[in-house]
């Protein structure tokens, strides 16, 4: 289970949010700049919080007022906006990136699985430059996925693709949470996409849990 | 006929050589050490760092001269130790080297390091890379283009390097005439002719620098601008 209480003074509001999440799919919506990407970094730990706690089951990972575990030691995997690909890499140097120990059977057997249920094998050889939309969304989600995390974070992860691709991508994200069982929590701001691939919708505004709908039904807060 | 003596061609290139490495190090050091931290002072040291990219040449050597001179604070300390005279030898030359192209090492790096997209070095993080292992396989593969052209730039102005090597490490046939230093002297002399050959040199030097350079840009803009798409 993963706990996440963020308070933390931004720009033009203050944030305060509480979440948790089980082995669910976690949609955050809401307009741009309302605060979603700012919750994915403080739960990778790439952003700190004024105050607050981030614990998975029972690993705290920021707590009180500062003492916050680095990135590199959180089990927590993120696919970015955009994806993050590294470009001067191939997609099979990308996927194997944060393995470190390349000979580790269990990792490559994991790896070629996951490579095989997203369809991506015959792309290994090739740079990201060369790969279209909605394979790059799939091979950052190989690349995120590789480390076995217990957490998944997704920015925006379908805005960049066309609608069919998109629709194509939803039903994929579905199968693969599926078949991990570890919370994924996405960032979107198409109502539509939270709706298909939500079972608990937090509606965020200017930093604050404004609604929250579970398996589509409004839940009082 | 006279043979041509090649001591400041390949005092020019050992000079500028060894003042480009330090300066290639720290000049990326400290451009990654500030790409992305803000503190107090911190456009102050930044404009220190680009000071002599707008001073005089001949007040960089005045300035090297009482750092570096027999009584100058660092001078002083470097005779008493090491028993090493920076003032009228080609130590002195690599120095006001360094001084002259940093500079531009700084900037391209800045530049190179600023543009780097982040979210490339947070997701090598949030896949457990150590910080030296997200330098040096995200960070200095990325930036590199950018570190190429500060490290060519600061070759060529070593190269080049003429008022502040002449202030500091003088005009000694033989031990710290570099190829400007040969051309100025030539001149004063009236050997045109010798002038002469020292200038086709180094316009050939340079040129060739210049346009390896952009060759080279060129190619790998090509190759990342895909990647904007």
């Amino acid at each position: 289970m993963l706990e996440v209480h963020i308070k933390k003074e931004l720009a033009h509001f203050a944030m305060d949010v509480h979440l948790q999440a089980t082995d669910e799919i976690l949609v955050l919506v809401g307009p741009s700049g309302s605060g979603k990407t700012t919750i994915l970094n403080v739960i990778a730990g790439l952003d700190n919080p004024d105050e607050g706690s981030v614990r998975l089951n029972d690993q705290h990972y920021f707590q009180g007022k500062g003492k916050s575990l680095p990135p590199q030691k959180r089990d927590v995997g993120y696919l970015f906006q955009d994806y993050a690909l590294f470009p001067h890499m191939t997609v099979q140097k990308n996927i194997y990136y944060g393995i470190k120990d390349k000979k580790d059977k269990a990792a490559i057997v994991r790896i070629e699985q996951l490579v095989d249920v997203l369809g991506i094998g015959h792309l290994t050889a090739k740079y990201p430059h060369q790969i279209s939309g909605g394979e790059k969304q799939r091979v950052a989600l190989a690349r995120a996925l590789a480390t076995e995390p217990a957490v998944l974070l997704l920015d925006e992860p379908l805005s960049a693709l066309d609608r069919e691709t998109r629709l194509e991508c939803q039903d994929e994200l579905l199968r693969i949470h599926q078949m991990w069982k570890i919370p994924f929590i996405i960032v979107t701001h198409d109502m539509d996409e939270a709706e298909k691939l939500g079972d608990t919708l937090l509606f965020l505004k200017k930093g604050i849990v404004d609604k929250v709908m579970q398996n589509k039904v409004p839940v009082h807060l | 006929m006279q043979t041509t003596d090649y001591t400041p061609l390949i005092l020019s290139l050992k000079v500028a050589g060894i003042s480009t490495v330090i300066v290639f190090i720290a000049g990326a050091f400290f451009a990654h050490l500030f790409a992305r931290k803000q503190f107090f002072g911190k456009s102050i040291l930044e404009s220190l760092f680009l000071l002599p990219l707008v001073l005089p040449p001949t007040v960089v050597g005045f300035g090297l001269l009482i750092l570096f001179g027999k009584k100058g604070w660092i001078g002083s300390w470097l005779l008493e130790w090491f028993d090493v005279q920076v003032v009228f030898t080609w130590i002195g030359a690599v120095i006001a080297s360094i001084v002259v192209s940093f500079p531009l090492m700084y900037q391209s790096a800045s530049a190179a390091f600023q543009n780097l997209d982040a979210r490339l070095e947070n997701a090598a993080r949030t896949m457990g890379a150590s910080e030296w292992k997200v330098f040096r396989t995200i960070t200095f593969p990325l930036a590199w283009p950018g570190l190429l052209a500060g490290l060519v730039l600061s070759f060529a102005r070593g190269l080049g390097e003429f008022g502040a090597t002449l202030m500091l490490a003088g005009y000694i046939p033989g031990k710290t005439d570099t190829i400007p230093m040969a051309i100025y002297f030539a001149v004063e002399s009236g050997n045109m002719e010798k002038a002469t050959f020292w200038v086709v040199m180094i316009v050939a030097l340079g040129f060739s620098t210049i346009l390896w350079l952009n060759w080279w840009s060129r190619r790998s803009v090509q190759r990342y601008r895909n990647e904007q798409l």
